[in-house]
């Protein structure tokens, strides 16, 4: 029978060949409910985005908050991917009737529940897909006109936006594995990025009842010199600066896993040892991890507190590379003109497969795209599928769609030029010379996989491995988000303006005054005073009635 | 600097901060538009209640302003001002719609009197760290990143209020007396003429600490059954979910049908001057050949 509430916790932490290490949390929960006609009560679910899901009609909900960029080809696949910056993207139930209006007022209540500026999100940075961002819950259909994206790319993460983000879990960040995260460690990383992702899902195996998820992820990488202090030794307590002491108690499942697939001889010692071992097949390989259950009593031992310690004995082993790797940068000299180049790797030895590119660039940047070149080895590689809408001045950006398939062990480079536009003086930011950022191309692909992925949804399956649904067993879904991109535009010296008045006015001042009083002056000759003798005689032969000298 | 006021007045004031009365403006939205939209009230209907200020005529506020400033303005992100004269004419706004029944004033910028020498609304009482003319200083630097986090101002003030507990009766009169001259360099300054009530008599936790009335209740509220599912038929087609990467469906996606838009006004134009020039030069009797 389908469960009415349930909330399950992990963490799970992924030692990177680098020396640094990964920790993911997902705190899931999940609510049996017809929402479509309306929530009154609430429980494990949190009020504030159920009453946003109502209002709005929405069907799926993913909002992403990155600090820092995901290196691909140093840590691997994250579990989870997201852009640097805020990214939000929305599909809208069918009902929906002006999309654009119930965007722009999600986006201004969203951005009062995660306090950021997620007001800034309007026409100029929201694009609508045609064919990327497939909903990841059920769906009967998938009309793109319901769905919306929207990247900012220059927004910040801090304390603010975590702490509304720890109040919507059930626990809070009182019990559970939220105590760990305090902030001033959080934020002491290479790379933290924290996500709510709500969707509709199957509760059972026929899949008559649908039921609301939500998702909500933090992922951190930890720096080895930074917050290691150079020593490659890891334990909970160096990483977040708390212990755990007891699972949340509204969770029917609280586990931390340590993936120990890499130390088949050994390299790293696990205390306190554990014997219970679980493998899951994740992102096409299969992996093996130490469990460390919290809802057992014994897990905290005599001490009545988990601090899981991992500490290195050597350092050889080398790392897996990743499939599918992209990287994205602008060439070209001078302010006028520039040229975008993005590269996507395939490092399959074989294989080639399909991916798709999607990439909105702000109106700002003015692309040619008869000058859009795709290569794969020095030849030409034609899209099997594009789909381009140009942008409009200060109204919409350019979104560029592109199916290209590539071929195995090869990079492909899609390069397109463009011209940068002279804003108005208004619309530069405080601090124009900075640049303007230009958000993340999104890359995703069904990448295969070496070992049979998981396609049956009801096995026990730790909730890392389940985020994108899998429909066969020989590939698995993944994106890849690129870095963004900083421009300089022409940007104008701003104290022009009062230098303009200044000299001006001067100028006026000088030159039109001396001519005007040339003109209409007129000139009186004027005798110089006399000296005391002749004024007495003028003043003697007055008196005469003589006329004076 | 805005961590170290939510970390003071939820540390020692009330635990935890309810989210209500402090209000978060992220760094892109701080211009002076919107402060003074978030003020008076004046916001979009869109805004949402996080962004405004729901204060009413029983609500003390209190404002603190920090950073660069001059004689009669204050820098706002390095790019733009708000006078003295925009700050009075606020403040008379919100007490012309009752949205203030007291206002603490609290500025730490160079000449920060200058600030609040035009006010001119009740009830409104105001502390600067220096008089017109002299600077502001800041305190010691971080040596690890070489910047200055504090001004000295600030720094007394926060030692001050840290003694200051939810039952304290300490009143506006020691507030003034933080940092004299000789910790502070520069000579701090109040105005309290515009306050109908005695500084004496006014408690240093009316604007800082906040109690929320709890009444307690022992009646027993029988809440009615809840909703029922009514999902006694059970669905007969199943849900399933999408094809994350359907590469055939993709190639072979019809193009969207665009609705159908009448000229712009640059077409008809266009064809209008191709017109005007054809019928010009070869004459208008050309036009029966034509029709």
């Amino acid at each position: 029978p389908p469960i009415a509430y349930e909330f399950q916790e992990e963490l799970v932490i992924r030692p990177l060949h680098s020396g640094d290490i990964y920790a993911s949390f997902q705190f899931r929960t999940v609510w049996e409910t017809d929402f479509t006609r309306g929530i009154s009560h609430y429980r494990l679910f949190p009020k504030s985005l159920g009453q946003v899901i109502s209002k709005f009609s929405v069907r799926e909900l993913h909002i992403s908050f990155t600090q820092g960029y995901w290196r691909t080809m140093q840590w691997g696949q994250p579990y989870l991917p997201s852009p640097p910056g805020a990214e939000l993207w929305v599909w809208f139930q069918d009902t929906v009737t002006d999309v654009d209006a119930t965007w722009k007022e999600l986006t201004n209540v969203l951005s009062g529940i995660f306090c950021a500026s997620l007001n800034f999100i309007d026409s100029t940075n929201t694009v609508q897909p045609s064919a990327s961002f497939k909903p990841l819950g059920i769906a009967n259909g998938t009309d793109h006109r319901f769905l919306r994206y929207a990247t900012l790319p220059r927004e910040i993460v801090c304390t603010e936006n975590l702490t509304p983000w720890k109040k919507l879990l059930p626990c809070g960040s009182k019990a559970g594995l939220a105590v760990l995260l305090k902030s001033e460690k959080l934020f002491h990383s290479s790379f933290h990025s924290q996500a709510v992702h709500i969707r509709p899902v199957c509760q059972d195996e026929p899949c008559k009842t649908a039921s609301l998820e939500l998702r909500q992820t933090l992922n951190v990488v930890f720096d080895l010199h930074a917050s290691g202090q150079g020593k490659r030794e890891w334990s909970l307590f160096k990483m977040f600066s708390r212990t755990l002491t007891e699972a949340c108690p509204l969770a029917s499942s609280s586990k931390i896993y340590i993936d120990v697939t890499d130390n088949p001889q050994d390299q790293f010692e696990l205390s306190p040892a554990t014997h219970l071992l679980s493998q899951a097949v994740v992102l096409g390989d299969r992996r093996t991890f130490s469990v460390y259950d919290l809802t057992q009593q014994v897990t905290f031992g005599t001490v009545r507190s988990l601090n899981v310690l991992i500490r290195w004995k050597s350092t050889e082993g080398d790392m897996l590379r990743p499939l599918l790797h992209a990287e994205r940068y602008v060439a070209g000299y001078g302010l006028q003109t520039g040229e975008i180049h993005t590269l996507m790797y395939n490092n399959h030895p074989f294989r080639s497969f399909p991916v798709l590119l999607l990439d909105s660039v702000p109106w700002y940047l003015r692309l040619y795209v008869h000058t859009l070149t795709v290569t794969s080895k020095g030849k030409d590689n034609k899209p099997s599928y594009i789909h381009y809408q140009p942008s409009k001045d200060r109204m919409r950006p350019h979104l560029l769609e592109m199916l290209v398939q590539l071929p195995p062990h090869s990079v492909t480079e899609v390069t397109v030029q463009f011209e940068r536009a002279l804003l108005k003086w208004t619309e530069y930011t405080p601090d124009p010379n900075h640049g303007f950022y230009v958000g993340s191309s999104v890359v995703s692909a069904l990448v295969p996989s070496t070992v049979a992925m998981n396609t049956n949804i009801t096995k026990e399956q730790p909730l890392f491995s389940t985020f994108f649904p899998t429909k066969e067993e020989s590939s698995y879904f993944i994106r890849v988000y690129t870095e963004p991109l900083l421009v300089n535009l022409p940007t104008p010296d701003f104290s022009m303006p009062y230098n303009v008045i200044c000299l001006t006015c001067t100028v006026v001042a000088v030159g039109y005054g001396s001519l005007y009083n040339l003109l209409t002056r007129s000139f009186q000759v004027e005798e110089p005073n006399p000296g005391l003798a002749k004024r007495i005689a003028n003043v003697i032969r007055k008196m005469r009635g003589v006329p004076p000298l | 600097m805005s961590e170290f006021v939510t970390d003071l007045l939820s540390a020692h004031f009330f635990r935890p901060c309810p989210c209500g009365l402090l209000k978060w403006i992220p760094a892109g939205d701080v211009t002076v538009e919107n402060f003074l939209r978030v003020l008076t009230g004046r916001l979009p209907p869109s805004t949402p209640r996080s962004k405004r200020l729901l204060s009413d005529d029983r609500s003390n506020i209190l404002i603190y302003l920090t950073g660069h400033g001059g004689n009669g303005f204050l820098k706002f992100q390095d790019s733009e001002e708000i006078s003295n004269v925009e700050l009075a004419d606020a403040f008379e706004q919100m007490w012309q719609k009752r949205r203030y029944n007291e206002l603490l004033f609290i500025i730490d910028t160079c000449q920060g009197a200058s600030m609040y020498e035009r006010f001119y609304s009740p009830n409104i009482m105001a502390l600067a760290s220096s008089q017109v003319g002299e600077d502001s200083l800041s305190h010691q630097p971080d040596l690890a990143i070489g910047v200055h986090l504090m001004d000295r101002y600030t720094f007394y003030l926060l030692e001050f209020l840290e003694d200051i507990h939810p039952a304290s009766k300490a009143n506006m009169n020691d507030l003034f007396k933080v940092c004299p001259k000789s910790q502070c360099v520069s000579t701090p300054g109040h105005r309290t003429d515009l306050f109908q009530r005695d500084p004496e008599s006014v408690l240093i936790t009316d604007f800082f600490g906040s109690v929320r009335k709890v009444e307690i209740t022992t009646e027993v509220v029988n809440l009615t059954d809840p909703i029922d599912p009514a999902n006694g038929e059970a669905r007969e087609e199943m849900y399933s979910y999408v094809d994350q990467l359907p590469v055939s469906e993709i190639i072979h996606q019809k193009p969207k049908q665009k609705d159908w838009h009448p000229p712009d006004g640059f077409i008809l134009g266009l064809w209008t001057l191709i017109l005007l020039v054809f019928f010009k030069t070869y004459g208008v009797k050309h036009l029966k050949h034509i029709f």
